[in-house]
Formats: C-alpha cells, structure tokens, sequence
C-alpha cells in the first residue's frame, strides 16, 4: 500500500511541476507538429500512400516527441540535488520510476491526443472509426516507450552526453515495440478489425511486460548502487 | 607466463582458420545450385554461434558484476561485448556479400537481416554509453544494467523467423534443408578456430584494463599525495 502511496506522490508531484513550466510538454508538441508539416514536404502524399505509411509517420512523430519529454523525467532533479534527496527519500527506487514512468506516458498521451487529430486534417485520413481498438494500441506503444524511455533516462542521468545517450540507447531498444506498434495502427487505419492482427498485440503486450518487469527489477540498480 | 599462453592460443587459432581455408577453399566442392559463393558460411554460421557465446559470457559477466562489485567481471563483460560486436559485424558483412551475388541486393529488410542489425546496433550502444562514464563503478554498474535490456532483445531475434515472414534461407545444420556431412563437418570445424582467435583477443583485452585499472590508482595516489 505504502509502494502505491509513494507512487502516487512522485507521479502527482511530476505532473504538477510539468503542468506549471509546460516546458517538456510545450517542446515536445511542436516538435511533433512541425515533425508531421515537414513530412509533407518530403512527399506528395495520395490517401492510398498516407494509409501505408501512416503507422510508420505517427509513431516516429511519436519516438521523437518521447525523447523530449524522457530527457526532462530525472534531468530536473539535478538542481538543488532534488535526486539524491529523492533517493534518501523512504520511497523505494521502483516507486519513484513508476511515478515518474506513469508521468511521462500521461504527458506523452496528451502530445498524442493532439496529434492524432492534427494527422487526420493534414493527411484527409478518417481514424474515429476505430477509436477503441486504436487508443489500445497507442497506450500500450506509449507505455512501452515510456517504460524502457524512463529508465534509460535514470541510466543517463548522471553522464556526459545525456541528451545524446538517451535517443540512441531507447530507440534501438524499442525498436520491436514500434514496428509492433507501427504495424497494428496501419492495420487499423486501414480498416481492418483487431483481432486479425492479434500476433502484434500479443507481441507488443509481451515486450511491455517484460521490459516493465526488467526496469522495476533494475532501477534500484541504477539509482542507488 | 599469461603472455605466452595469449600467443599461443592467437597461433592456434589462426592455424586452425588457415587449415580450415584449406579444406574449405580446395577440398570442397563447389554447390550444386549455388556455386563457389556458398563458402561465405563456413565463416558467416560460425560468426553468428561465436556472437551467441560471446553475449551470454558478457551477460553471465555482467550479473557477476551486480552481484560481486568486481571489477573483473566488468572488463570481461567489455571484452566479450567488443568480442560480439566483431562477430556480428563479420555476420552482417559475409550476409551481405552472399546476398548480392545470390539475390542480386545487398541488403534485404528481411526480418532476420533487420533484427541482427538491431542486435549489432544495441551492443554498438553499449560501447558507445561505456565511453561516456568516467568513474569506473558507475560506468561498470550502468553498462551491466544496459547489458540485461540488450540481451531482453536477444529471444525476438531468435523467434522473428517464426513471427515474421522471411526470406533468408532455411536453417541449413538441421531440417529439410540439411547440407552435406563433410560440408557440416567443415562448418563446425570452422566454429572452435574462430572462438580461440576471440579467445586470444578477450585475453589481450583483459590484461589491458587490469593495465588501465593499475595505472588509475597509481594516478589516484599521485594526486591524493
């Protein structure tokens, strides 16, 4: 009971801070936005071809905006040593990541919330449709992200080159967890029902599961030695 | 004494590899379907069973470390990941070159292709965020943790030949598509050579951090006098 109590007190206390600067969340939805203006320039897209590649658009759009927010998570407890009074705090490491974890996927949700509409209008693709299957989808790709995201973030905290480190180590670890995630939204973008690509959903509840079971083990690790 | 068992390991290996380029290059016969170039797997399958042995040391090192504090097992956990690397690189390179002249393309985003990419790309990581942390226990507990993520990544590359469709060719030791006895024989031969060149490599790289380690606090003590 104690575990959750901590949780919800670092996970409070990270969107409060968060929701009064706005400056991860500010950062990361232009990123994003900008991100899906760019793309248009690349190409001249027709709706055969945004259906296609769309699944790939969005959660690159999707990688890149984490990033953003990820660096923040543990990067502004360095001022004032926030962190290491957080880690001599009673609340064991792992609450302290999940806190932190459940933070970054609801701040990373909100980004989403937004650029799913804003795709819909820049791309003519029609989502509403498949709203459930779709936002199942995006919480557990988001989850995945921010799970392993969070932790390489309490990995890197304390290193040169944070800001570097931090994209190149959590993108080549996610990348089955996106190509997962990539390949279920363009699947329902397209129209089809869920349950003919359940090896995918399978798939990517797996990979959470094992890197949320992983990054709860080995937080304590990292953070306190 | 330790140096001359490092030659002598170096000498055997490299004579073996010699010995086996013999059998191999002018014993053989050429394959019936597929020419000279099949002899690209007498080192390509054995790179990838070297590869496999390497990350499990450096994954069985790495928990040595978490557990132990030992230094020791941190630079064999370095030296066998930069062990792997090697080998998966030499994968990669003798795949590729196989298949330009097989397939008629370098390179193919053939689910296997693209997941011992990821492979090569996470340890590559791991070297890489080794170079960014000064302090030697922070660097080796860091680089342990990131070594447990890197080898969760391991079984969806094991198991993407069943989950994805895929194009590289059947295995070839066991199954349908099983090749002849003394070409097997050859293949295996080829695996112990290969691993007593690595041997001699870790070996050399062991004694040049228990160099670096000396020289450290040697230069610790300067300073502290």
């Amino acid at each position: 009971m104690t575990f959750w109590r901590h949780t919800w007190t670092v996970l409070t206390k990270d969107l409060r801070a968060e929701l009064r600067t706005k400056e991860a969340v500010n950062a990361s939805f232009s990123f994003a936005i900008t991100i899906l203006l760019l793309i248009s320039f690349a190409f001249d897209p027709t709706e055969e071809m945004t259906r296609e590649f769309s699944g790939g658009l969005l959660w690159i759009v999707f990688a890149f905006a984490a990033v953003l927010i990820l660096n923040r998570s543990y990067a502004r407890e360095l001022p004032n040593d926030c962190l290491d009074a957080l880690i001599a705090s009673p609340a064991p490491a792992s609450a302290i990541f999940l806190g932190k974890a459940l933070s970054n996927l609801f701040l990373l949700l909100a980004v989403e919330a937004v650029c799913f509409p804003v795709f819909g209008i820049f791309y003519n693709v029609r989502w509403i449709g498949q709203f459930w299957p779709l936002l199942l989808v995006v919480v557990l790709g988001t989850w995945g992200l921010t799970v392993v995201g969070t932790m390489f973030s309490a990995l890197t905290v304390n290193i040169r080159l944070r800001e570097v480190m931090l994209p190149l180590l959590l993108y080549t670890t996610m990348i089955p967890g996106l190509l997962a995630s990539m390949q279920l939204t363009v699947h329902l973008l397209a129209g089809e029902p869920l349950s003919t690509a359940f090896v995918w959903l399978r798939f990517l509840i797996g990979f959470d599961v094992i890197f949320t079971a992983l990054a709860l083990t080995f937080v304590d690790t990292v953070l306190v030695g | 004494m330790r140096k001359s068992i490092i030659i002598l390991i170096a000498l055997l290996g490299v004579g073996w590899v010699v010995w086996n380029l013999h059998t191999v290059l002018l014993q053989l016969p050429d394959d019936a379907d597929q020419g000279p170039v099949y002899r690209i797997m007498f080192f390509h399958i054995p790179a990838w069973f070297s590869a496999g042995i390497a990350v499990f040391i450096a994954l069985g090192s790495s928990i040595g470390y978490l557990i132990t504090k030992n230094l020791k097992y941190d630079a064999v956990a370095l030296a066998t990941t930069e062990a792997a690397v090697a080998f998966l690189t030499i994968g990669l390179v003798t795949g590729s070159i196989w298949g330009r002249i097989s397939w008629g393309i370098w390179w193919t985003w053939d689910a296997r292709l693209t997941s011992a990419l990821v492979c090569w790309l996470l340890y590559a990581g791991y070297l890489v965020l080794r170079t960014a942390i000064e302090e030697p226990s922070q660097r080796a507990r860091i680089s342990a943790v990131l070594q447990i993520f890197a080898f969760a990544d391991i079984p969806i590359v094991w198991y993407s030949i069943e989950w994805f469709r895929t194009q590289h060719p059947g295995p070839v030791l066991r199954g349908s598509g099983e090749m002849d006895g003394a070409m097997k024989a050859a293949v295996y031969a080829n695996w112990p050579a290969l691993m007593l060149v690595a041997a001699a490599f870790v070996l050399l790289r062991l004694r040049q951090e228990e160099v670096k380690r000396e020289i450290d606090s040697l230069r610790r003590i300067v300073h502290a006098g």
